[in-house]
């Protein structure tokens, strides 16, 4: 089969596995990226949508601060940030963090303010402070769905970030865009193998996290 | 402000063009991809075990970069409209599954008794009673799935100007006009959001009953 056969002929070639172009060191830049942007968005994202989950209020502002940001179009963004400000890493981040803070901010906000009542009413009645009642109950029955808005946000920040190359940044975008350009389809190919498998290890990671991390009675409730 | 209406002569369409066609290669695979997603949502509904591995199976897709989704495409749909809309088809199912599945569930259960005493058969009571109560939850989905679309389009210029108002980014970079990224942009945002807000009126017009 076509595709299979570009596959074979990018990882079977051991030049790729070396150097400043090599697979690891790709890879790696592409990691980098991510984490970089998963970490930003998510200082902004889930205090946001675990206070205003917890008191309640400002859903209607956030729905619609997330419908902008959504509306922002990634590449665009790149670019145009990138003829105003240079080559840089503010051009690329910020495309980014503005994709993957809707989901992570709506979902953590309808998380937490959909915990059932009654289990924040006994807290309060046990006489736990609003701190307590956020931290030790409201969040653990809700990490299940918080985990799932992280989740689209890092699968979507691990796919677009190959757009990065375009500005002549690295990671695995790298082999997609001078593959393109050199119209060379099996690095085209070994590039977008790369990317989905990362988008696949990381779709593992938040499936192991939500094992180890979900109390084991919230789970047995999801079913 | 001069340069953010004229578009340069060699993307062969005037400003109000590149709007429609971004719009065309935008809702065009959203409407095929809620078209896949009403009898798929409806089966998984109805069959409870065959949500897992439709929502794996549709987020391995998700995962897929859409520009290296297009590349590849073109070896089979060459370069023309429809390689960028056949990714953005498939990452709308991603949103349009669950959000579909979400709708028919909130269906009580008293309803369709309900229905079904009237004489409702299956075909009549999904399209009068399940679909109109499920539309709420669905325009949810439906507006994520339609907002991300319009914003994806601009990838496509990527490879070889199929990127409607994305094409813009590229003249931007060649002719040194930053207007014209500016253009694309804000043009791309604004559609968005337009778009948004009418499906949102649609959704009222829909569902008169809801208690706003």
């Amino acid at each position: 089969m076509n595709l299979l056969h570009f596959v074979n002929a990018f990882f079977n070639d051991s030049a790729r596995w070396h150097g400043a172009d090599g697979i690891p060191q790709r890879l790696w830049e592409h990691v980098q990226y991510s984490l970089m942007a998963l970490g930003i968005a998510g200082a902004i994202g889930l205090p946001i949508g675990l206070v205003t989950g917890h008191t309640g209020r400002g859903g209607n502002v956030l729905a619609l601060l997330a419908t902008a940001a959504r509306a922002l179009p990634s590449f665009g963004l790149l670019v145009l940030l990138t003829i105003l400000m240079g080559l840089g890493l503010t051009p690329v981040m910020v495309p980014l963090v503005a994709l993957a803070v809707p989901p992570m901010l709506v979902t953590t906000y309808e998380a937490v303010r959909t915990v059932d009542r009654s289990l924040v009413d006994a807290a309060r009645g046990m006489g736990m402070s609003p701190l307590r009642v956020l931290w030790q109950v409201e969040v653990p029955v809700a990490l299940p769905l918080i985990l799932s808005g992280i989740r689209s946000s890092a699968i979507q920040i691990v796919s677009t970030a190959t757009i990065a190359a375009y500005v002549s940044f690295g990671g695995l975008g790298r082999y997609i865009v001078d593959g393109l350009y050199q119209v060379d389809y099996v690095k085209v190919v070994g590039g977008a193998t790369l990317v989905a498998a990362l988008a696949l290890v990381t779709l593992g990671l938040f499936w192991l996290a939500g094992r180890v991390f979900v109390s084991p009675g919230v789970r047995r409730q999801q079913r | 402000m001069g340069g953010f209406f004229r578009i340069p002569s060699d993307l062969q369409h005037s400003y109000l063009g590149l709007v429609g066609w971004h719009l065309q290669e935008a809702l065009i695979p959203v409407l095929f991809g809620l078209l896949i997603a009403l009898p798929l949502g409806q089966l998984c509904a109805r069959y409870r075990w065959l949500y897992a591995p439709m929502l794996g199976i549709t987020t391995v897709f998700y995962a897929l970069p859409s520009l290296a989704f297009f590349v590849v495409l073109i070896d089979y749909t060459g370069l023309s409209d429809t390689t960028v809309e056949i990714p953005l088809t498939v990452y709308s199912l991603v949103v349009l599954i669950p959000a579909i599945i979400d709708g028919v569930r909130s269906v009580p259960e008293e309803t369709n008794a309900a229905a079904t005493a009237m004489g409702f058969g299956p075909v009549r009571r999904y399209l009068q009673v399940d679909l109109p109560i499920a539309v709420p939850a669905i325009f949810a989905g439906l507006r994520v799935a339609t907002v991300s679309s319009i914003s994806l389009v601009s990838v496509g210029a990527l490879i070889g100007n199929e990127g409607a108002l994305g094409n813009l980014l590229a003249d931007a970079n060649f002719y040194h006009r930053p207007i014209l990224a500016w253009s694309s942009v804000v043009t791309t945002a604004v559609l968005a959001i337009l778009i948004d807000g009418l499906l949102v009126l649609l959704r009222r017009l829909l569902t008169p009953w809801a208690v706003r």
